[in-house]
């Protein structure tokens, strides 16, 4: 059986370098249809996960943990009912990659010139380092110190707009449980930017005690967050949330919080998928075709073989691994290809041309490629088990033969 | 039928397995690039007829600098009658005029930060979907009455309904403290929670009241009858601007900077497909006729032999191309023509497109927008590129040696 193989696999071989023209022309359609497949689904992939993270990092986390109201009704009257200093001494010994607690509330600001609304975060700052969105090393002046700071830090467009900068005094108003106005000025002690423009818009962060004082909530928070080891896998994250917590509250993933990341991914996926199937049909039919060609000239020579004793299943099997050889050939190029124009590219392209576009699809303007093993199996396999397929009819075909008629055939 | 068309014809049909799964390639191709071409055309008209009219508009009149500052102090001066100036002028009535402000809007329960753009109740109708979105009570009235239009999700947030009172507390024009006590006249769902937060609308007599403005504005909003025709609306406006104060027109374009960019981008990583695709086209069009070629090597001998020049062979071969081109072009764009008509009528909608669509304000289908364009632009790349698969093969007729091609079997 192994000779008969190794017999099968050097006929194919040589079959397929006969008529060199054909299966230089094939290999080369075979070459681009991989490389493009892997390419793109590179560029798309590397789309897909800066939106993800940016996404998951505005959030912020994996995981989620709210009072049942907050997520339709972000108001202060609808906190977390266990206590901070509760939270912190449950999670803290909780083993978990990172997680913080933080008074989030709309608020108006204000300038001597003008207002905004935006949202107030009061935050634990050290704590919470590394899982948002801000980097605070790029922040202009200083990010804040303490729980109890009494500074703020706004985002770089919120600044324009209350034409205001580093060291000016703005005032924020909110309201209390009660709904009183609950309002006090601070001094802006920096400026941050983030790669989605939005964000510098939306967001005022300040020290999480001085927020507390100033919305009279003692030592209760608007919401918890945890990172877990992997966004993509986030069920041992919420598991543990889920054990952590009790009373009236709701825990989520990030994809319920977001539909439209959550959708992502699948979307995603699914448009790789059909761009893979897409590109192999337009080869198949050059590969189909190839194969009938190679088949229709060996007409009488397969008939000669079959006369031998050769059995059909032998000639089947002698076209399909030909078909497969001249893919996988193809495909192995293709993909080093594909991993080669990607190399000067690593570091990101930069679409800033298109940058305000791309901020409305939630993206920054650059672009890093992500080449991953899983697209690039994907894509192969796809290839190889749908080229598998094509072959069979004319495989089967020349299985079929009868040796008589194969043999007299000019 | 001349007589080369006719070789060239019957030439095809020599092998017709091999010249149907060649015209199947670019029929494939063809019927793809019809659909996702009218597909896109279709997304991208949604996209922007629903970012504009929601509120953004065509062409905007605006302080210089308001469009990226929005200040409160970049004003319009005077803006009915420059609003009512150009609503003559041009003979359309879909001109508002809008003033924004921010303010805390307070309930007995509860207070949010939102925007209140005051609006021309008469006219706002024409320039924004938002008033056609009122489900509870009805849209504002009278020019300076005390009535507010809110957001079904900030409703629920502040916990009232049509007939409520709401405080409005905010800085005036000069800094000064703005207040307003406002009923709730209508209540308006998107669907989008975040947008219903975000503003609510009052007459824009009352915003020039609370917020000191004197007669002034930020926006001019004016909405022209096509989208082609914003251009030349944009100059007409232009001269109607009063000398004694700086203003600019900005067109959707730049009101939207990321809305054709985002057009742009989508539309780069559509052309490399395409590109892709065609290509592939190509390379199975190369091989089917270098194929033939070498088959016929002995025939074209004996026609050389018989005096007939390497041109005119190698000029069948373009002509067997042309036939098979030409039928895939047809077919292509019949079939595509076919397919996609059936997703005009249906729309068309992938597993998970809803959500991602209900982010940018767009419907959970897309209907292609089939047009002669969409129709022939894919088909007619996809056999200019055929066209030119076939020039190497062809060429080779100008090396072939009739005693040798004679010999060759």
């Amino acid at each position: 059986m192994n000779l008969q193989l190794a017999i099968l696999f050097r006929l194919a071989w040589r079959n397929l370098w006969r008529n060199h023209r054909r299966t230089a022309i094939m290999l080369g359609a075979i070459v681009i249809g991989t490389w493009a497949m892997i390419f793109m689904t590179a560029l798309t992939r590397g789309m897909v996960t800066d939106v993800l993270e940016d996404g998951i990092n505005a959030l912020p986390g994996h995981v989620q943990v709210h009072h049942p109201e907050f997520r339709d009704d972000p108001s202060v009257a609808n906190l977390l009912p266990i206590t901070d200093s509760e939270l912190t001494t449950r999670f803290s010994a909780a083993g978990l990659a990172g997680w913080a607690a933080r008074v989030r509330v709309p608020a108006i600001v204000t300038s001597e010139y003008d207002s905004r609304g935006v949202t107030l975060l009061g935050i634990d700052a050290e704590h919470e380092r590394g899982l948002t969105f801000v980097d605070y090393e790029e922040v202009d002046g200083r990010f804040l110190e303490s729980v109890d700071d009494t500074g703020i830090v706004i985002g770089r467009k919120l600044a324009r707009t209350l034409n205001t900068e580093v060291g000016k005094r703005v005032v924020l108003m909110s309201q209390d449980p009660d709904n009183d106005i609950a309002d006090r000025g601070f001094r802006v002690v920096g400026v941050f930017s983030a790669s989605v423009s939005a964000f510098e818009d939306q967001f005022i962060f300040a020290g999480k005690k001085t927020v507390q004082d100033m919305l009279r909530i003692g030592d209760q928070v608007s919401e918890l967050f945890v990172v877990g080891d992997d966004y993509r896998n986030v069920e041992d994250a919420f598991e543990k949330t889920v054990s952590l917590v009790d009373g009236n509250v709701i825990v989520q993933r990030w994809y319920d919080l977001d539909a439209y990341l959550g959708s992502m991914l699948k979307v995603m996926d699914g448009f790789m998928f059909i761009w893979i199937v897409v590109i192999f049909l337009a080869l198949s039919f050059g590969l189909v075709n190839t194969l009938v060609m190679a088949v229709f000239e060996r007409v009488r020579e397969i008939g000669l073989m079959l006369a031998l004793g050769m059995r059909p299943s032998n000639i089947l099997g002698q076209i399909i691994v030909e078909s497969l050889m001249l893919l996988a050939i193809g495909l192995g190029v293709g993909t080093f290809l594909a991993w080669a124009a990607i190399q000067p590219i690593k570091d990101g392209i930069d679409l800033s041309i298109v940058g305000d576009g791309l901020d409305m699809w939630g993206m920054s303007s650059v672009l890093v490629p992500q080449l991953t093993l899983n697209d690039v199996v994907l894509a192969n396999v796809t290839v190889l088990v749908l080229g598998f397929f094509a072959s069979l009819s004319p495989a089967w075909r020349a299985s079929r033969y009868e040796p008589i008629e194969a043999i007299t055939k000019v | 039928m001349n007589l080369v068309l006719r070789l060239a014809w019957r030439n095809l049909w020599r092998q017709p397995r091999r010249t149907w799964l060649t015209t199947g390639a670019m029929v494939f191709s063809n019927i793809l690039l019809v659909f996702m071409i009218s597909l896109q055309f279709g997304m991208y008209g949604v996209m922007i007829d629903n970012t504009l009219q929601t509120f953004t508009g065509h062409l905007q009149v605006q302080a210089p600098g308001y469009k990226d500052d929005q200040k409160m102090r970049q004003v319009v001066e005077d803006i009915r009658p420059l609003a009512a100036t150009i609503r003559a002028e041009l003979n359309n009535d879909r001109v508002a005029a809008r003033g924004t402000a921010f303010a805390l809007a307070s309930s007995d329960d509860r207070s949010y930060g939102i925007a209140i753009i005051g609006v021309e109740p008469e006219f706002e109708p024409l320039v924004s979907t938002v008033p056609g979105l009122v489900r509870d009570g009805r849209y504002l009235g009278a020019y300076a009455a005390e009535e507010i239009v809110i957001g079904a999700a900030l409703a629920r947030n502040l916990r009232i309904g049509v007939g409520d009172e709401l405080t409005l507390l905010g800085s005036a024009r000069d800094g000064s403290f703005a207040a307003a006590i406002v009923i709730v006249v209508g209540i308006f769902d998107s669907g989008v929670n975040d947008f219903d937060r975000s503003f609510a609308e009052i007459p824009l007599g009352l915003f020039e009241d609370t917020f000191f403005m004197q007669g002034a504005g930020h926006q001019v909003v004016v909405n022209t009858t096509d989208i082609d025709q914003v251009a030349a609306s944009k100059t007409q406006v232009e001269q109607l601007l009063p000398h004694d104060q700086a203003l600019v027109v900005h067109d959707w374009d730049a009101l939207q900077p990321g809305l054709k960019q985002a057009i742009k981008a989508d539309m780069s990583s559509a052309f490399f497909m395409y590109g892709i695709l065609v290509i592939l086209v190509a390379f199975s069009v190369l091989n089917t006729q270098l194929m033939s070629v070498l088959e016929r090597t002995h025939e074209f001998g004996i026609a050389m032999a018989l005096g007939l020049t390497p041109w005119r062979l190698g000029r069948l071969v373009l002509l067997e191309t042309a036939i098979m081109g030409a039928l895939g072009l047809v077919l292509g764009a019949l079939l595509g023509a076919l397919v996609t008509s059936w997703f005009t009528v249906n729309g068309f909608s992938v597993p998970g497109m809803e959500e991602m669509a209900a982010k940018f304000n767009l419907p959970g289908r897309v209907f292609p927008r089939v047009s002669m364009l969409t129709l022939i632009v894919g088909p007619a790349i996809v056999y200019l590129f055929t066209m030119l698969a076939a020039v190497y093969p062809a060429q080779r007729m100008h090396r072939l040696q009739p005693v040798e091609a004679l010999r060759s079997l």
